[in-house]
Formats: C-alpha cells, sequence, structure tokens
C-alpha cells in the first residue's frame, strides 16, 4: 500500500495547551516526579527560570497531531527527538505548544515525517521524525 | 568528576515483566493529549485490528525509566542524578505496545564521551515480549553536566 503522500506535504498544524495540572497529569501517568516539573522553588534552587515541562511530555504529545491524521493507517517503525529547549509553563498562562508535521521523504510503503514544534517562536525539538510504513 | 567511560557494552540484569495495563495506557495516553481512539478505547482498538488498547509511541519510556535507575545507582558509574539532562530520545518498534503485554527490558550501554566538560551516555534499553520476541529498543542519551559549566 502506498501513502499518497508527497514530500512538503504539510498534514497537519496543530497548538496544544499546556497548564501546571497537564505537567502534574503527565508526572502521575510517567512516573516521572522530578520536582523541576511541578515546583518553582526547586527548578531556581537549580539555576531554571521555573517549572518546565517534562521533555517526554512534549515528545509524547508531538506525534499525536501524526497519529490522528494517520486514523488506523500505517504503523510507525521510529521515532526519535533531541531536546534543544525546555518549554516554561507559567503558573498563570500555562504554554502553547505548537506542532507542525510535514512529509519529509517517500519510500515506496514508507513515509517519514518530520515534526517542527516550537514554543514562543523558538524550536524545542530537533530532528523531531517519525517513520511510519504501510504494510 | 567524568561519566566512568568504562560503562561502554555494560549490560545490566532484565528488568520485569512489566505488565502493560489497559488503564495505564488510557492514562498515559490521556496525559499526552491522545486523539485517535486506539489509544484510548479497546472497542476502537479491536476494531483496528489490535489486542486491547495500543499504548501511545512514547510509552515504554515507563520501563525504560526502570532500567534506567539501575545505571544511575551503579556505584562506579559517577552520575550526578542532580546535573542530568535528557540529551535525545528514540524507540525503534517491531510492533506497537498493546494493553496486556509483558514487557522485560534489558539496558546496555552504548557510548560514553566527553565534550567540553560534559559528559553523554547514550544506552538502549531493549523489551521484549513473553515469547521472547522484540516489541521496542528505547535509545536514549542523557547529558551529564560538568562541574565548571553553570
Amino acid at each position: 500500500m502506498t501513502s499518497g503522500l508527497t514530500v512538503g506535504d504539510v498534514v497537519t498544524t496543530k497548538t496544544i495547551h499546556l497548564d501546571r495540572g497537564a505537567l502534574v497529569r503527565y508526572a502521575g501517568a510517567s512516573g516521572d516526579f522530578n520536582p523541576i516539573h511541578y515546583r518553582d522553588d526547586f527548578a531556581q534552587s537549580v539555576g531554571l527560570p521555573g517549572v518546565l515541562a517534562h521533555g517526554m511530555l512534549t515528545m509524547g504529545l508531538a506525534i499525536q497531531p501524526v497519529l490522528e491524521f494517520l486514523e488506523t493507517k500505517g504503523r510507525v517503525i521510529d521515532y526519535g527527538v533531541r531536546f534543544t529547549r525546555p518549554v516554561l509553563v507559567d503558573a498563570t498562562n500555562g504554554a502553547d505548544v505548537t506542532v507542525e508535521t510535514k512529509v519529509g521523504s517517500v519510500m515506496d510503503d514508507a513515509v517519514r515525517f518530520d515534526l517542527t514544534v516550537t514554543f514562543g517562536g523558538e524550536t524545542v525539538l530537533g530532528k523531531a521524525q517519525v517513520q511510519v510504513v504501510f504494510d | 568528576m567524568s561519566v566512568n567511560a568504562e560503562l561502554v557494552g555494560r549490560e545490566f540484569p532484565p528488568v520485569g515483566p512489566y505488565l502493560v495495563g489497559r488503564e495505564k495506557v488510557r492514562e498515559f495516553a490521556r496525559a499526552v493529549f491522545a486523539t485517535n481512539p486506539i489509544y484510548l478505547d479497546a472497542t476502537a482498538a479491536r476494531a483496528a485490528g489490535h489486542a486491547d488498547v495500543v499504548a501511545p509511541p512514547t510509552f515504554p519510556v515507563v520501563v525504560q525509566e526502570l532500567t534506567l535507575a539501575q545505571l544511575l545507582a551503579e556505584p562506579d558509574a559517577n552520575i550526578d542524578f542532580s546535573r542530568v539532562v535528557h540529551g535525545d530520545q528514540r524507540f525503534t518498534y517491531s510492533r506497537p505496545v498493546v494493553a496486556g503485554d509483558e514487557l522485560t527490558a534489558t539496558l546496555s550501554v552504548t557510548s560514553v564521551k566527553t565534550l567540553g566538560g560534559h559528559s553523554m551516555v547514550t544506552s538502549e534499553s531493549v523489551m521484549t515480549d513473553a515469547t521472547g520476541d522484540h516489541v521496542v529498543t528505547a535509545i536514549s542519551t542523557l547529558v551529564v553536566r560538568g562541574d565548571e559549566q553553570p
């Protein structure tokens, strides 16, 4: 089966709003209870400006738009990212993370999706790529 | 003190089996803003040909963390957890994880590099199912900030 996709196609663009509750929910779901993800005083004591989203939360949410787009088609065989900048989650205003999903390459039954993940106009994940095969 | 380069090639005892629970998968799926119903609804997952709810692609991090705890606790590793930052993460899958899987994970250290006072430790957590078949490998690079850096 082929995907019918063309290199350069932007298949989805989505903004996800994170608040402190989202970080607490992810902490519980993942088991990562590092206090830099829910306590400003602790974050500041280790030299950070404030509470940060878990990198793995950003990675975890960044792939969701393409999974929604794929519905029940295709199978993810590889997903990798580099954590380049932290996502600071303000106690009052939270943080908006925007994910743009573009077709990076198409080969027979395999497609690479390239994710551009930004917060405050800056990229927070580098080389964020999802490989999907259409069996 | 930099990370012990002799860690390269070291393999840790297998962790698990970790039983992937349906409600844990759904909790994780909600926490990562999953919208595709195969991650949230067993009926939708079965209709798509899966045995039960499908775990989101980053779910194996839950099991990877259990194996990384072994590395961080290794007495001769010289890894100060308060200086650890997650640098890179990657997953390579033979098939998706689904609720009901029993995963056994084995961690090995594949590289230790020192660059500008920082150490970078790359490890692979290889996860197999109850029949011994490969499911997913989680590859992680931890950056351990050096003493002199801010």
